[in-house]
């Protein structure tokens, strides 16, 4: 079993996190993870050291179990969350999921669905789909919708939705991506700057369900390392 | 201009959150990363605009 131990220190901010502690009474568990005394689910352990006074915990140790990372990271990339879920990590999961596809489908939503499409001309190489691809499945219907297109077959979403603009695409000319520019002033450039947000967002999220949280993975390194041994004697000069 | 600066807030509130999920694994460590992320952000954002204001002054 592939897992990480994460210490989350939490002596700072004392009077902040006893509010906070009052009102986390039930969503922790979304997490895959317990409260302190309670039950956690299959591969996941808990272990809070709790003050005497009933305080917020001043140190959590948690144990996460990533499964398969492999796996968990390409469930990750096709579909926002979805590789936490399948770690089990229901909290994370859902909170990737909102914020990253809500990221991308507004910019999608603001556009028209035009912001996102694939093409690969050179007079029209939109690099911005290289990080709009970062959400996965959601951005594939571009690279149908440019094979398609590129062989003047129709369209297989409606409207033309995540398809290229009509070729050729010249600089400094009246073409397609100019009036899409004209007819949505500000709506095409911020739904691609959302969409592309929302594309490298995901990297961290994939990051995230391949090898855990980033302080995880360093304080992990720390404890993996062998203690000093005292009871060897120290060399003689 | 405010019209414009409405498109900031979504994208400051979700960047935040999910910066704070990849360096925590609990909620409450999330949020609370995720504020002083959300302050950072816009503190720097906030001292660029100061900067250039103070360029573009007499332009």
């Amino acid at each position: 079993m592939s897992g990480w131990t994460l210490r989350i220190a939490n002596s700072r901010r004392a009077p902040a996190r006893q509010l906070v502690w009052l009102l986390d009474g039930s969503w922790l568990q979304l997490g895959g993870l317990t409260k302190p005394g309670g039950h956690a689910p299959d591969g996941c352990e808990v272990e809070n050291r709790m003050s005497s006074n009933d305080n917020p915990p001043a140190e959590e140790s948690i144990h996460i179990d990533l499964r398969k990372p492999g796996l968990a990271a390409l469930l990750a990339w096709l579909w926002p969350g979805a590789g936490h879920l399948y770690q089990r990590r229901y909290a994370k999961g859902v909170l990737f999921m909102v914020c990253i596809l809500g990221t991308y489908f507004f910019g999608l939503g603001i556009s028209g669905g035009r912001a996102v499409y694939a093409s690969f001309q050179s007079e029209d190489f939109r690099w911005q789909y290289v990080c709009q691809l970062g959400v996965g499945a959601p951005a594939l219907p571009a690279i149908i919708q440019n094979r398609l297109v590129m062989n003047e077959e129709e369209p297989l979403i409606g409207e033309g939705m995540m398809a290229p603009p009509e070729q050729p695409v010249l600089e400094q000319h009246a073409d397609m991506l100019a009036r899409w520019h004209e007819e949505m002033p500000t709506t095409f450039e911020m739904g691609t700057l959302y969409t592309m947000i929302a594309g490298l967002l995901n990297v961290l999220a994939i990051y995230d369900a391949y090898a855990g949280p980033v302080v995880a993975s360093e304080e992990d390194e720390d404890e993996e390392k062998p203690p000093p041994d005292d009871s060897k004697p120290p060399a003689e000069t | 201009m405010s019209y414009y600066l409405s498109y900031l807030v979504p994208l400051v509130v979700v960047i935040s959150l999910v910066y704070g999920a990849t360096r925590h694994e609990l909620m409450v460590p999330i949020l609370s990363h995720a504020v002083r992320a959300g302050g950072w952000i816009l503190g720097f954002m906030a001292i660029i605009f100061g900067v250039l204001l103070v360029l573009s002054w007499q332009l």
